[in-house]
């Protein structure tokens, strides 16, 4: 699968016309959408890969652990030329690659298949150790998961782990909606913080805060990124 | 002799010497027999503590980097308890690795349920593309390792035992040993069932295969040794029973046939004690094996 031609020339203010050709909803879904301008931020100014070093063993990964609701994932990944902007109107059918929850054997630059929640976290630890082990520490591993998904365990094993190892290539966005059941009492931050991470929270709307945490040197130690954006009532697809 | 689980950790040591592709991931269990490769390699032998989600899953991780992850706990903790990360971190990703597990059935009988794992083939088998290896022997194991190893980016799941033949045998390229031939039925013995095996049908005219390797299951071998009948086939397996039956079934498609799958039952023994108690206890002892052969047969 290869590209079409790519229009290098979108902006951030493409994504909403890029989305509404998943959603067919010209604005709702795209205000809705928690992740937008984490991943806008990241792909334009962050990660160190384009749809040319998809398969580059110095490039930076980003897995998205929160694999539903991708619409602005894969509305990002076309803005920036990984995939022709004419896959997205075929969005969840059946000869299309791209479903509700991404697969990284259909989709170019789509480093992990997510969906099931909790996978994500582990799947970058270990990518972490396997880079270093190869002797290449240039590449920054990059996770996003969101303040629900945090309820799963399989995090906490790697929060912990990550913490103690001191995995400084580990970064990992969270975005806090507050639509975790039980809330996190005491906040998320901090809950890293204790475990060892370098820890900052950031309104994640605002792009300049955002490249700011996302850049902020961290030595010896993972590094958490808390994007909190408004609590919505929105539809999105289940959660597991 | 060395144990199942001393070999691995000498195989596997050696491996990591000679294969920089290679990495262990431990979760506390097995740490001893990797001190020194740890020390000599510290970026590729990984214990994550107390943790087998993440043990498996950054196995994943590992493979999507570009390693040969060699995963390592008891079996109930890491085909039980971590199945998902084995079904979507190494087969959902599209990633191979090599799984290695030990305790499963009934080896630490004392330990009771939360330390066995008899589902564990049956499970994996549930999955697409796994290779499952169950050697009967530490010198069968140290093959059938390295041979795991070195499957490109296959999903090989290695099941170790405490419980092995008195002598090994040769390990063929997947298909099942015939070990001796008669006429009036085929027993296939899985790994460790075969001494057993042996020993129950001394005296009865049945052929006996040796299958060290379960998956995929040799069917081609199956209908060779069953030859134009009676096709009567007696699977003895050291894990849950029944777990190859189908397999077994399909290969015999083309002829009538009868297959008895015989290994650990569903239902819990709720005993301690010893191996050999426990063999006795689910019908894997010579004396029940040879029972349950011959009123099948007859």
């Amino acid at each position: 699968m290869t590209s079409t031609s790519v229009d290098t020339t979108y902006t951030y203010d493409d994504l909403a016309g890029l989305m509404s050709l998943m959603t067919g909803d010209e604005k709702h879904g795209f205000a809705a959408t928690s992740t937008l301008d984490v991943l806008w931020v990241l792909y334009d100014r962050v990660l160190r890969v384009t749809p040319e070093t998809v398969d580059a063993p110095e490039r930076d990964r980003f897995l998205l652990s929160k694999g539903h609701g991708p619409m602005a994932y894969y509305a990002v990944l076309a803005a920036k030329g990984f995939l022709p902007v004419d896959w997205l109107s075929g969005f969840g059918s059946y000869g299309s690659p791209l479903g509700h929850h991404p697969d990284r054997t259909l989709v170019p630059g789509v480093e992990i298949a997510s969906g099931s929640l909790g996978h994500g976290l582990p799947l970058a630890v270990g990518t972490v150790h396997g880079l270093r082990a190869r002797g290449l520490t240039g590449p920054r591993v990059w996770v996003l998961i969101g303040d629900g998904e945090l309820d799963e365990g399989s995090n906490h094993e790697a929060i912990a782990y990550a913490g103690a190892t001191g995995l400084d290539r580990l970064h990992t966005v969270v975005i806090d909606n507050g639509s975790a059941t039980h809330g996190w009492p005491g906040g998320i931050a901090p809950r890293f913080a204790a475990a060892g991470w370098s820890a900052v929270t950031v309104d994640g709307r605002d792009h300049e805060a955002l490249y700011e945490a996302f850049t902020t040197p961290h030595p010896g130690q993972p590094h958490v990124v808390v994007a909190r954006v408004e609590k919505v009532a929105s539809v999105e697809p289940a959660r597991h | 002799m060395d144990t199942m689980r001393e070999r691995f950790a000498t195989t596997v040591s050696g491996i990591l010497d000679a294969d920089p592709r290679t990495a262990v991931v431990l979760a506390d269990i097995g740490t001893a027999g990797f001190e020194k490769a740890g020390a000599a390699h510290p970026d590729r032998v990984i214990n994550v503590g107390i943790r087998e989600q993440l043990l498996v899953g950054l196995g994943g991780g590992l493979a999507l980097a570009g390693l040969r992850p060699i995963v390592h706990t008891f079996a109930s903790f890491l085909v039980d308890r971590a199945f998902e990360q084995v079904k979507l971190d190494f087969g959902h990703q599209g990633v191979g690795g090599v799984l290695v597990s030990a305790n499963a059935s009934y080896d630490w009988p004392a330990g009771g349920m939360t330390h066995m794992s008899p589902g564990d083939v049956a499970l994996i088998d549930t999955l697409d593309g796994w290779t499952q290896h169950v050697p009967g022997h530490p010198d069968e194991a140290e093959t059938l390792l390295r041979r795991a190893v070195a499957a490109g980016n296959d999903k090989v799941y290695v099941r170790l035992s405490a419980q092995t033949n008195a002598e090994p045998h040769p390990v063929t390229c997947g298909g099942f040993l015939p070990v001796r031939e008669g006429r009036r039925g085929v027993v296939v013995a899985v790994g460790p069932m075969l001494d057993n095996v042996l020993h129950a049908v001394e005296g009865l005219d049945v052929s006996v295969l040796y299958a060290t390797t379960v998956r995929p299951f040799d069917g081609a071998g199956l209908r060779s040794a069953v030859g134009a009948g009676p096709a009567d086939v007696v699977l003895v397996e050291p894990y849950l029973a029944g777990t190859s039956t189908s397999a077994a079934n399909d290969a015999l498609g083309h002829m009538p046939h009868r297959i008895l799958g015989l290994g650990v039952p569903r239902q819990e023994l709720r005993r301690y004690g010893s191996l050999d108690e426990h063999l006795a206890g689910v019908g894997l002892d010579p004396r029940s094996l040879r029972r349950r052969v011959t009123s099948f047969l007859n």
